[in-house]
């Protein structure tokens, strides 16, 4: 059978990409996958490239990293520095941060490459969190896409880890404080924090070990995982499709954009060089760790100002404004002040992750969701996630108090004692507020549908009252701001059931209930206007409507 | 012996020369001020002391006590010194225009011969550490890394890895090191001013002072390099973040937009 | 902008076209009108435009090719230690900046001509793709659940239960090899933690000048840090030992000091207290002379170093730990033995 294909293609011409083409069909079976992908339907919105932000980022890291692996030394053996730069000839040092020095001053182009690494560290995990509340306030975690969420949390959770430990690499006095705090956090742990310690520093700290052992994790361990994450993701997203916003022609049931092929090959090819073209420059003007400034780590040197890289800030907040709680008893210490932070930080992270499945719980809905939700649309879920990041932003402030105190001229102990207050004030007022304006823009959204736009040309009545003329909106506006579906709260249902009988409900079914109707319930979503309403109203106002139609064009 | 002789002619030196024999610990500062000056310029110096009196009870007396017993508003200025008068006043901190955790830097408002003639009255008052002449405080040649390493043992937990200053507590803070001349942050090193505390030649010899200095000066002075670009403060992470979220995702995002946008239609419906 | 471009009236399309995918007209009137008409560019519809944009999309490519040639000079050409001044950033490395200016354009303008390309000159007709679910139709998940039943039965993964319980025996007990292989990553904690260097007749060392201190170095409202007597900095443990003993020097006014304790373990007054905080172990060591308080930089415990280091603010749990002094013979300060708890962070065993 083969040869008769062979002597099949002998008959013409086959151009030669064709041909590996081919050869390449014959073995992965590529032409099948591409059928399937290669005119796939992207939609358009600046708010879909968040995450295209986040992945080239990610890659920009690996190629900068790679590079600097070549020069990294990671090894705590104690050199005396006589490289190039004057206020450190004659320090002694770790080989890991002699090497870093040199890198920055010795290597041509090595500082460059330093600062796009850390630069684009930074920016990939802010792109992963404003990705993630994207999706978040968008509903785009819904039905069929629980999963894909939880591995884009498990990317950003490993993310602020592998920044964590290549913060660490370079061994200088700043990432070294770090280390120390890592450390101390550790022995708070009950029963097992000594031993934890002692086996990840090789003995008491520092040792000599920390750096080389931290290295594997950073260059290997952690972005092996999250590489095999970031496929799983990405293969999601193709097999999910891409979500879009309600609009006229975009329905649950299809997906309305651009093909893959070439339109999203050239936008999203051409947007990895923007993104490493912009992370180049910002890294060519901008300083980041300037770790010849910071001199190497000692133990018993230490300076104001120490702060870890934005994305474990709201770790060092929860640190810093938690009271130093110790309890003893028959010989044994219990460090609350230090242990209960170290078990809300995860817990910050897990609020936000688990979100998705508690929503899915309490509505109980088992449809695929592919058209976004504005997130005034579901006031609960958009209340929720801002009062979240208001914690997450409070808890930033508290790990910057210092700098807070300095450039604001207020007292540090003042602003302890507001991060203590509003950690937990500040995100019910988040939450009660951001209902509230949500309820308010749906009532706007509601009038709209109802009485058109505000045109901003007023008239006189002949009876003398002015009012405003309304526009009527399109269609397609109709359709926009009434395709969001609106639940009903759920209902216990009677206490009896037809028999008589009395039903037994659990306490979890009546916890749902009960959020069901905080959720759906009377004050918490604007009933959206019917087809009777609207028909009514323009009954009534259909002259005045028509008026301004035809004086428009 | 030029130096010598500049010195003779210098209006402190009879300052020099009264601290000496009222200092218990003289002999550290004997090789800088032979006694046999000490006479000569007597009434040059005693002049001085009348003056700064007279500036003493106009400018600071209502705060520091006419005799600088001190009072409720202000700590005695017995035996604190000429360099702690020159750091105060010669900084702008004193006189201090209101009561607070911590007299702030300002204008200078008096001139330099005033401020010697305020610091030779108050080393009148009792003994304490003089103002230190320029080649004790003179970095040039001074080893920087050594200097380094000592402020970063001594100074950094309070001023910041290159002198960008802290938060202490209560509002109080530690200054930013850029601008302040050699001669100050010897001064201030030496008598401690307000809550920071001093660091005597007894445990800080001069030459590592002037090390510290010159270290100052090659990471914050006026030439200092930042070889990577912006500094963004020099304060580290902070100001890190709030530059990689505000400018670098800002203009990823903007990038964003056009890249999502619609391109202009040739006409409009 | 570009509509009032001049442009061939000639070549707009003589019709819309009606919305495809619109509904027929329906009581609803929230109806989906279906997608809009694809509206033409300008680059549709004129080829002046068209080409304008190839242009600049050319022009940006070719920026890119300078950039790059102009990224291998600068490599070439400048040292990499000269610092040239340059508004507003400062003294700044120049081969850093040159290198990062050209590589960020040599990027960029290929990005962007590759996205103007995208925008101007492919096709912008926006089309539906059908989605179908997710979900397997019921006779997949009927065939699947019937194939794995006939599978699982032919392997008697479910009759024969020896084979069950031991495979899952074998292969729960296996990773135990693999946690004991990490046994050897560190010693085990013993009494490491409890104990430093200092012990009677160490005299303190002066961090400073390695010198042995005296008490009269030391006077009301200075800092002083030391470290113990026989530990130098190249030593082999220095990180180890020095974590620990690390020790901060102040003299308050024997009247000033309130805690009994403190005063009788002070030498006139110079007390030490162990540098490493008692919160996560930070050399805490922000000295206020006045107030006698001392504040850690990473967490802002307070100690009153007046009162026996009493914590006063923050989230540490307990004192610094104080080294008990007195002077040796020779006049120098010395430790009269090692702290009496263990130093920097509690830990559980502590006690």
């Amino acid at each position: 059978m083969s040869t008769s294909t062979a002597s099949d293609d002998k008959n013409r011409r086959v151009p030669a990409g064709e041909r590996v083409a081919d050869w390449a069909d014959g073995r992965l079976g590529i032409y099948s996958l591409a059928k399937a992908n290669m005119r796939k339907i992207f939609p358009d919105h600046w708010s879909f490239m968040l995450g295209e932000i986040a992945l080239y980022s990610f890659i920009i890291i690996i190629l900068t990293g790679v590079y600097l692996t070549l020069f990294f030394h990671p090894s705590m053996n104690e050199v005396v520095y006589h490289g190039s730069y004057v206020p450190l000839q004659g320090v002694r040092m770790s080989e890991a941060y002699a090497s870093t020095v040199d890198i920055s001053f010795d290597v041509r182009g090595g500082l460059l490459i330093r600062q796009i690494h850390h630069w684009a560290a930074l920016i990939f995990l802010a792109a992963m969190l404003v990705h993630m509340m994207r999706v978040f306030f968008t509903g785009a975690f819904r039905k069929p896409r629980e999963v894909n969420w939880l591995f884009g949390f498990l990317l950003f959770v490993l993310g602020m880890f592998t920044g964590f430990t290549g913060y660490s690499l370079p061994d200088d006095l700043l990432s070294g404080t770090g280390v120390r705090f890592m450390q101390g956090a550790i022995l708070s742990v009950p029963v097992v924090g000594t031993y934890l310690s002692m086996f990840l520093f090789g003995g008491e700290f520092p040792g000599g070990d920390f750096v080389a052992r931290f290295y594997s994790v950073h260059i290997l361990l952690l972005p092996g995982i999250m590489l095999g994450l970031v496929v799983a993701h990405l293969i999601l997203v193709f097999y999910h499709k891409h979500t879009q916003f309600a609009g006229p022609g975009r329905t649950n049931r299809n997906v309305v954009g651009m093909p893959l092929l070439p339109v999203y090959m050239a936008k999203a090819g051409g947007f990895f060089f923007l993104v490493f073209g912009l992370i180049t420059i910002v890294s060519a003007i901008a300083t980041i760790n300037p770790i010849w400034a910071l001199g190497p780590y000692r133990p018993d040197q230490v300076s104001t100002g120490a702060q870890p890289d934005w994305y474990m800030g709201f770790s060092e907040g929860l640190i810093r404004v938690m009271p130093g709680w110790e309890i003893n008893f028959l010989g044994h210490t219990l460090v609350l002040g230090v242990f209960i932070p170290l078990v809300i930080f995860p817990l910050v992270l897990v609020a936000i992750a688990v979100y998705p499945f508690i929503e899915g719980w309490v509505t109980r809905d088992n449809r695929e969701h592919h058209i976004l939700d504005r997130p005034r649309n579901a006031p609960t879920r958009t209340a929720f996630g801002v009062a979240w990041l208001t914690w997450y932003f409070i808890l930033l402030v508290g790990g910057g108090n210092d700098l807070w105190a300095t450039h604001f001229h207020l007292s540090i102990n003042a602003i302890t004692w507001f991060v203590r207050v509003f950690f937990f004030v500040g995100p019910v007022i988040a939450f009660v507020v951001t209902k509230r304006i949500c309820l308010g823009l749906q009532r706007r959204d509601a009038e709209k549908v109802l009485h058109g736009r505000e045109s901003g040309v007023i008239k006189r009545l002949p009876h003398g009252e002015f009012i405003e003329v309304h526009t009527p909106l399109d269609q397609a506006d109709l359709h926009r701001l009434t395709a969001h579906d609106q639940h009903k709260p759920a209902d216990l249902g009677p206490a009896v059931d037809e028999n008589g009988v009395r039903r037994n409900v659990g306490p979890a079914e009546k916890l749902r209930v009960k959020l069901s109707k905080g959720y759906y319930g009377e004050g918490s979503q604007i009933p959206k206007p019917t087809a009777e309403e609207y028909n009514e109203i323009a009954a009534a106002h259909g002259h005045g409507h028509e008026e301004i139609t035809s004086g428009k064009h | 012996m030029k130096k010598l002789s500049a010195r003779r002619r210098h209006p402190l030196a009879a300052v020099v020369v009264l601290l000496l024999a009222l200092a218990a610990t003289g002999g550290l500062y004997a090789a800088f001020a032979p006694a046999g000056t000490a006479q000569a310029d007597e009434t040059a110096q005693s002049l001085a002391i009348e003056e700064g009196k007279k500036l003493y009870s106009v400018g600071c007396a209502s705060c520091h006590g006419t005799g600088g017993q001190g009072s409720s508003d202000g700590p005695p200025l017995v035996g604190v010194g000429s360099a702690a008068v020159d750091f105060q006043v010669g900084t702008g901190r004193m006189p201090a225009q209101q009561p607070g955790v911590q007299v702030p830097k300002k204008k200078v408002i008096y001139s330099q011969a005033e401020i010697d003639q305020l610091a030779a009255y108050i080393a009148s008052l009792g003994a304490g550490p003089i103002i230190p002449t320029e080649n004790q405080y003179d970095p040039a040649g001074a080893d920087v890394a050594r200097g380094g390493d000592l402020f970063r043992t001594n100074c950094t937990q309070c001023h910041n890895f290159t002198g960008e200053g802290g938060a202490l507590t209560g509002g109080k803070s530690a200054p930013n090191l850029e601008g302040v001349s050699p001669k100050h942050i010897y001064e201030a090193m030496q008598t401690g001013p307000q809550n920071m505390p001093s660091f005597p030649d007894s445990t800080m010899p001069e030459e590592q002072k002037k090390e510290i200095i010159a270290y100052i000066q090659a990471v914050n002075g006026e030439k200092a390099s930042s070889p990577g670009g912006l500094k963004l403060g020099g304060l580290g992470p902070v100001s890190e973040g709030l530059f990689g979220w505000i400018f670098g995702l800002g203009v990823l995002i903007a990038a964003a937009v056009w890249v999502a946008a619609h391109t202009a239609k040739a006409k409009k419906s | 902008m570009s509509s009032q471009e001049e442009f061939p009236e000639k070549n707009l399309p003589s019709e819309q076209g009606d919305a495809h995918g619109a509904v027929e007209h329906t009581d609803d009137p929230f109806a989906d009108p279906g997608l809009p008409a694809h509206r033409p560019r300008m680059q549709d519809i004129d080829e002046r435009a068209a080409r304008r944009s190839e242009r600049t999309v050319a022009m940006l490519f070719l920026l890119s090719m300078l950039a790059t040639v102009a990224f291998i000079a600068s490599f070439v050409a400048f040292p990499v230690s000269k610092i040239v001044y340059i508004f507003p950033l400062g003294h700044v490395s120049i081969l850093h900046f040159s290198l990062g200016v050209t590589l960020g354009i040599a990027l960029f303008c290929i990005g962007a001509g590759a996205v103007h390309w995208a925008r101007t000159l492919m096709s912008d007709v926006e089309t539906a793709d059908e989605r179908h679910p997710i979900e397997a139709p019921p006779e997949v998940k009927t065939k699947v659940l019937a194939d794995f039943a006939t599978g699982a039965a032919e392997s008697g993964f479910g009759r024969r239960k020896l084979i069950r319980n031991t495979l899952f025996g074998a292969v729960a007990l296996v990773p135990l090899a693999g946690v004991v292989l990490l046994r050897d990553l560190g010693p085990l904690p013993e009494k490491k933690l409890r104990s430093t260097m200092w012990e009677k007749g160490k005299q303190l060392i002066n961090m400073n000048t390695n010198q042995p201190l005296r008490p009269e170095d030391v006077v009301v409202g200075s800092l002083t840090f030391a470290m113990p007597e026989g530990l130098e900095e190249h030593s082999e443990d220095f990180q180890k030992q020095i974590a620990k003993a690390a020790l901060m020097i102040v003299r308050i006014q024997p009247d000033e000091i309130k805690d009994k304790r403190e005063l009788d373990w002070s030498h006139q007054g110079i007390v030490a207290f162990s540098k490493i905080c008692t919160h996560v172990g930070c050399p805490i060591s922000l000295y206020e002379q006045q107030t006698h308080h001392v504040l850690c930089p990473c967490h802002q415990s307070t100690f009153d170093l007046s009162d026996g280091a009493r914590v006063i603010f923050g989230p540490a749990g307990h004192p610094l730990p104080q080294l008990r002094i007195g002077v040796n013979a020779e006049g120098n300060l010395e430790a009269l033995g090692d702290f009496d708890e263990p130093v920097g962070p509690a830990f559980w065993e502590r006690g």
